[in-house]
């Protein structure tokens, strides 16, 4: 352990995301969650039910399911922009960062080596490391904005003209893919893009709670951002 | 003085009964209360007719075969005296130089005052010389007479969008009407081919108010195209309680189930068909157990399988559609997460060992 002498010990923690946020993510992570799963079951239904219609409502249940996480993540993004501005300085880092800083990209540089096993420490954080910002403005913030704006308006195509969703998002947004089913195709897309998003986040999130200083996971779920000196204590 | 459309369709013999029928069922089919049947009725007997001239571009006529097949009890006899069709190369009587004389005596006789209907598309490459009407390109009679027309209808999917002469690559470059003249209103009525009905009833209301009905964002009456044949599809229920075909020749094609399985794309295509129906209201091709190919939007000749919901993506090879490429790009990513997490394993506990 001849490194873990150059960095400090015994840091005091720090607290970095409050309740409203935690309860944003996790409210977020469960909705994220039915959306794929549903949405998925949507473009691919599950195998045919046999019988009368009047028998059964499986497609109705799985696309209230969806519609209604839909509404539960779009809604809580917008609560989450809000939250960007009134809550503290690390709530904003994924949305706005200054990438015209020579050291965001310094330390980007030194944060993708030390996932490339090229860097033997880490650097240490209270809020996001460079990289992850960097995934969580342009995959998250922007792939989940994609997904709200296309979802809108496709849900505004069956509410019809006149319904406040055709108005704010189908009206336009559909004219401008092309047509519908081009929106559709996009939409798939996009959640394949959450989905690898979602994959990359439980991994580094995990790995970074094992083998980085600072804690992670628990951080989410109480606010407080704990160090150690290296992560092999 | 000019005939009135009353006149003209008791000359044809149509009786006074059967005009306000007409009359009625033109009201209800363009969803208009009751009090407009009245209303239709009266425009007919004191309106002059407005001329229209019926051009041919690139095209495949089903429209004008589609529109002499308007289920309405009166539509060969009247639809066809009602509109003033002055010139329509494909119907008219006329022939050659007396043909197109025809063209420019309604354009000094009713400059400014008439409708262009357009079915078909001009092509603008090689100077237009891919469609030639009288000697001419198409292009050329299409600009001339749009520059006296009151007002364009765009027959068509060829004339609203290009269709399949404007298909990847586009070799003559086929162009929808709305990109070539800029300066009209231009209604689109979209379709390989329109629904007869809908095609009698945006002329009958264009006629009957001297102005287009409401329009959509992309210039379709929204009447018309406002919904997908998905939302009204008589095999709705089965979509909602998850009964699938999953291939045409099993029990649940028997049945009647949805087609969505098996590429319908009802979902995604606004017209009427799930409403009005074609040849009379007999059928249209959902009840007819093939699903819908969504001949009424934009580029579907481009939009991959006629039989998929999704989109081709072309990068990613010949048959790739959203679902592969995102799955495959998670597979990866998966792989390449168990990988780095072997590696960050063994990297630890090699650094342990120290």
């Amino acid at each position: 352990m001849s490194n873990s002498a150059l960095v400090p010990h015994n840091e005091p923690s720090v607290y970095v995301y409050e309740a409203p946020l935690r309860l944003w993510h996790w409210i977020n992570a469960l909705g994220i969650t039915v959306l794929a799963i549903t949405g998925y079951f949507i473009g691919s239904p599950p195998p045919a039910l046999s019988g009368e219609a009047s028998e059964h409502f499986l497609m109705g249940y799985i696309r209230f399911a969806h519609f209604a996480a839909g509404y539960i993540v779009g809604i809580g993004f917008a609560f989450r922009l809000y939250w960007a501005i009134v809550g503290n300085e690390h709530a904003r880092e994924i949305f706005f960062h200054n990438i015209l800083r020579a050291s965001y990209w310094k330390e980007l540089w030194h944060e993708l080596r030390w996932y490339l096993f090229l860097e033997k420490e880490p650097k240490q954080y209270d809020g996001h490391n460079p990289l992850a910002i960097f995934i969580m403005h342009w995959f998250f913030v922007w792939g989940i904005t994609f997904m709200i704006f296309t979802g809108f308006a496709l849900y505004g195509e069956g509410t019809g003209p006149g319904s406040w969703a055709h108005s704010l998002f189908s009206s336009w947004l559909i004219p401008l893919f092309g047509q519908s089913q081009d929106v559709h195709t996009w939409h798939h897309l996009g959640m394949w893009l959450i989905v690898v998003f979602v994959m990359i986040h439980v991994y580094v999130a995990v790995r970074e709670d094992i083998m980085s200083k600072q804690s992670i996971i628990s951080s989410m779920i109480s606010g407080w951002r704990n160090f150690r000196s290296s992560g092999n204590d | 003085m000019v005939e009135t459309f009353y006149e003209v369709m008791r000359r044809q013999g149509i009786s006074r009964r059967s005009f306000l029928k007409y009359c009625s069922l033109t009201a209800a089919a363009l969803g208009l209360g009751p009090e407009f049947a009245g209303k239709i009725a009266h425009a007919m007997e004191t309106k002059p007719r407005i001329p229209v001239l019926w051009l041919h571009g690139l095209e495949c006529t089903c429209c004008s075969e589609s529109f002499i097949r308007s289920a309405h009890p009166l539509a060969k006899d009247v639809i066809l005296s009602m509109v003033s069709l002055d010139y329509d190369d494909l119907i008219m009587a006329a022939a050659g130089t007396q043909a197109e004389a025809i063209i420019d005596e309604t354009i000094e006789k009713y400059d400014g005052n008439f409708i262009l209907a357009v079915e078909g598309n001009p092509p603008l490459n090689q100077d237009g010389m891919s469609c030639i009407i009288a000697g001419k390109p198409f292009v050329e009679q299409l600009r001339h007479v749009a520059e006296h027309c009151k007002a364009i209808i765009s027959w068509g999917s060829c004339a609203s969008y290009g269709c399949v002469q404007a298909a990847r690559p586009n070799p003559t470059r086929a162009t929808p009407v709305h990109k070539v003249i800029h300066d009209k209103p231009i209604i689109k009525v979209p379709g390989c081919p329109p629904i007869a009905e809908v095609m009698t009833a945006v002329v009958t209301y264009i006629l009957t108010f001297e102005r287009f009905p409401e329009l959509d964002r992309q210039g379709r009456p929204k009447m018309f195209y406002s919904q997908r044949i998905h939302d009204k599809c008589y095999r709705r229920p089965h979509f909602d309680a998850g009964q699938f075909v999953e291939s045409f020749d099993d029990e649940g094609a028997r049945k009647g189930y949805c087609l969505y399985k098996v590429g319908c794309k009802g979902p995604t295509t606004y017209n009427a068909c799930s409403t009005i129906r074609w040849n009379e209201g007999t059928s249209f091709p959902i009840q007819a157990g093939h699903g819908c190919i969504g001949c009424s939007e934009d580029g579907f000749w481009d939009k991959g399988s006629w039989y998929a919901r999704l989109t081709d993506i072309h990068q990613f090879g010949v048959e790739s559609n959203a679902d592969k490429v995102g799955g495959t790009a998670a597979a990866v990513v998966g792989t390449a997460i168990a990988a780095h997490a072997a590696i960050s394993a063994v990297k630890r506990a090699q650094r342990k060992g120290e």
